[in-house]
């Protein structure tokens, strides 16, 4: 794979370029600039980048209080704090009174690697899930980060987006298309669907990879958007695996992967199911990708994974069986 | 001309205070004490200072109001419904099933601005708005109103510390001074003393006024902007549960419904007080 620049590297500039000829676009940050690469903004465009200081419910509130007037915000803070701190605003103030801000969760899930559970947001994607009328989205490589920033300017609907700082490689076709709440298949197969979101796609294409090696069809598909949920993709895969794992840089708790296993179970489709993410422990000490070595998200941990998932046999309603099973009741696509 | 108005807006209290109580019986919930400390300062803005009505709502220009302690929303819906946003009638559908008129603003009420009623979010959402103003050359006014009590959340200084970086004399944030929260006296909940030096450290230029008289609130608002490049504060030291004498100064009464012997009285005594204005006005 050919590798690209920081997701961030790639929002900081979109937002620029975007902003140069757009002067309702404005960027709110909490002392955050430098963090969100922003600091070209603030030199090119100082008119349009809006300073709160450290004060994250601040940052949010006076983000909807400028949307609600026709401005076109960028609230930019770390995952960590914005959907922390700011919940409560990022609630009421943009998704419950409809102002809609563009909330920027920069380096997201466990970027910010050694400084620890404070600045590890693994919370953020089950919290949001919750809140009625706010879109996210977790853009996994440079192409998919451009094009949810050019969509957010005009998306008429509160929106999250967040990514990390790492390089990512690029895992798009020339020809691919983007749309909020559109999966994206990189990789077709049909032995086991790794449907993964944000940073760890590209980890699950390496893990495809290597199952070819083995002559196992692993699909991948890019869930870039976690709602509104692209369900159809969810059961055709999941209709045209023996297996699916679900990938992601947030706690195994209410992200991608409990929402599509209760997606599938409310739809009658049983198979082999594996979430992988962060588990529910003090989270192990390293960089981002140490502790992506340390939970298997790796190439090589989630092809292992994928194994031991399409050779276990499976429990249906406490019997062992060794088929997957798809209920004949079953409606989807 | 100026006393006329004054007069005017008195006897609309009177009338405000008659239905807050009307709807909150109805409705068997609501939060009388606060609906009732604030009813003056609502009278006075909406008919008095600021420019919005029902006909220029989706007005750029417009000012906006944005209520920060929600939960006196029954005085908001009272005012809403006399300045014509829609028919009083729709207010005897407080707070039942599926009615828009639910217990703190909402916007899918005509007339209402933002959807609030958890405490310490009105300021920020309202320096938002105030700087967009700024930004985009328009001389629309932000007010909002806080309780006391509400200004034990952290967050109202965060805003206020941006209103002030940023020079926001369009901004005009009231604080409904009664002194009391839910728990009893705000004082012995947390101290919150000497507001005005605290609100004047963190760049506003205020100004104290008895928040429940006509002639005072509209004196007060007629200076705005208060300084040129300074947030506007206007300290309104109310009385919770004003008007009603046995509600008065009643923490019990902060969300507490009246019974039916209570509403009499309540009503004989609005009535007294409507003949005593007009007396005084030359009226029978």
């Amino acid at each position: 794979m050919e590798s690209g620049k920081a997701n961030l590297e790639v929002f900081a500039a979109t937002l620029l370029k975007l902003a140069q000829t757009d002067p309702d676009i404005l960027v709110v940050t909490s002392d955050s600039r430098g963090s969100g690469k922003l600091t070209s903004f603030a030199q090119a465009l100082p008119e349009q980048i809006v300073e709160i200081g450290i004060a994250e419910q601040n940052l949010v509130g006076v983000s909807a209080g400028l949307a609600s007037a026709g401005k076109k915000v960028f609230a930019v803070s770390p995952a960590c704090f914005l959907t922390a701190r700011g919940l409560e605003q990022i609630k009421n103030d943009v998704a419950y009174s409809d102002n809609p801000v563009k909330v920027i969760g920069i380096s997201a899930g466990v970027s910010y690697g050694a400084l620890g559970t404070t600045h590890h947001s693994l919370h953020d994607l089950a919290a949001l899930q919750a809140i009625n009328n706010i879109d996210i989205v977790v853009p996994a490589d440079n192409f998919e980060t451009r094009m949810v920033i050019e969509t957010a300017v005009s998306h008429p609907r509160p929106l999250y987006v967040r990514f990390g700082k790492a390089a990512m490689p690029h895992l798009h076709a020339p020809d691919a298309r983007f749309e909020i709440g559109k999966a994206i298949t990189l990789v077709e197969g049909g032995d086991v669907t790794f449907i993964a979101i944000g940073e760890t796609v590209a980890r699950a294409v390496q893990a495809s990879r290597r199952l070819a090696e083995q002559g196992i069809a692993a699909g991948v598909i890019s869930m870039h958007t976690l709602k509104p949920l692209d369900e159809t993709a969810v059961l055709h895969a999941a209709r045209h695996s023996q297996a699916i794992i679900t990938v992601e840089e947030h706690s195994v708790y209410g992200g991608l992967g409990s929402t599509i296993a209760a997606l599938l179970l409310q739809n009658r489709v049983s198979l082999p199911f594996k979430i992988v993410g962060i588990p529910d422990e003090y989270t192990i000490t390293g960089s981002q990708n140490e502790i992506f070595a340390h939970y298997g998200i790796t190439g090589e941990g989630l092809a292992v994974t994928a194994q031991h998932l399409l050779t276990t046999p499976v429990q249906v309603g406490g019997v062992a069986k060794s088929e997957n099973r798809v209920s004949e009741n079953y409606l989807g696509d | 001309m100026r006393q006329t108005i004054s007069k005017t807006l008195e006897l609309k209290s009177i009338q405000y205070r008659r239905k807050i109580l009307t709807i909150i019986k109805q409705a068997n919930s609501g939060h009388t004490g606060g609906s009732l400390s604030a009813v003056d300062i609502l009278n006075v803005l909406y008919n008095h200072v600021m420019n919005v009505s029902p006909e220029n709502f989706q007005d750029a220009n417009r000012d906006r109001f944005i209520q920060s302690k929600g939960h006196s929303v029954e005085a908001l819906y009272v005012v809403l419904a006399d300045k014509g946003f829609y028919p009083e009638a729709e207010l005897d559908t407080l707070n039942r099933y599926g009615s828009h008129f639910i217990g703190h603003p909402t916007r899918k009420v005509n007339g209402i601005e933002q959807n609030t009623g958890a405490l310490g979010h009105g300021l920020s959402i309202a320096v938002g708005t105030a700087l967009a103003a700024k930004k985009d050359g328009r001389t629309y006014r932000v007010f909002t109103l806080l309780g006391d009590g509400e200004l034990e959340e952290g967050s109202n200084w965060e805003a206020s510390m941006s209103a002030a970086h940023y020079g926001l004399d369009n901004l005009v944030v009231i604080v409904d001074y009664n002194g009391l929260q839910i728990t009893g006296p705000v004082e012995t909940v947390t101290g919150i003393t000497n507001l005005r030096e605290k609100f004047t450290a963190f760049g506003y230029a205020v100004r104290e006024v008895n928040g429940n008289s006509i002639p005072e609130l509209m004196a007060a608002f007629d200076q705005l902007p208060f300084e040129a490049g300074k947030p506007n504060l206007v300290l309104a030291h109310t009385t919770k549960g004003k008007g009603i004498s046995f509600i008065e100064n009643q923490v019990g009464w902060h969300h507490h419904v009246p019974t039916d012997t209570e509403f009499a009285t309540a009503m004989i005594e609005l009535d007294t007080a409507q003949a005593a204005w007009g007396a005084s006005n030359g009226i029978r």
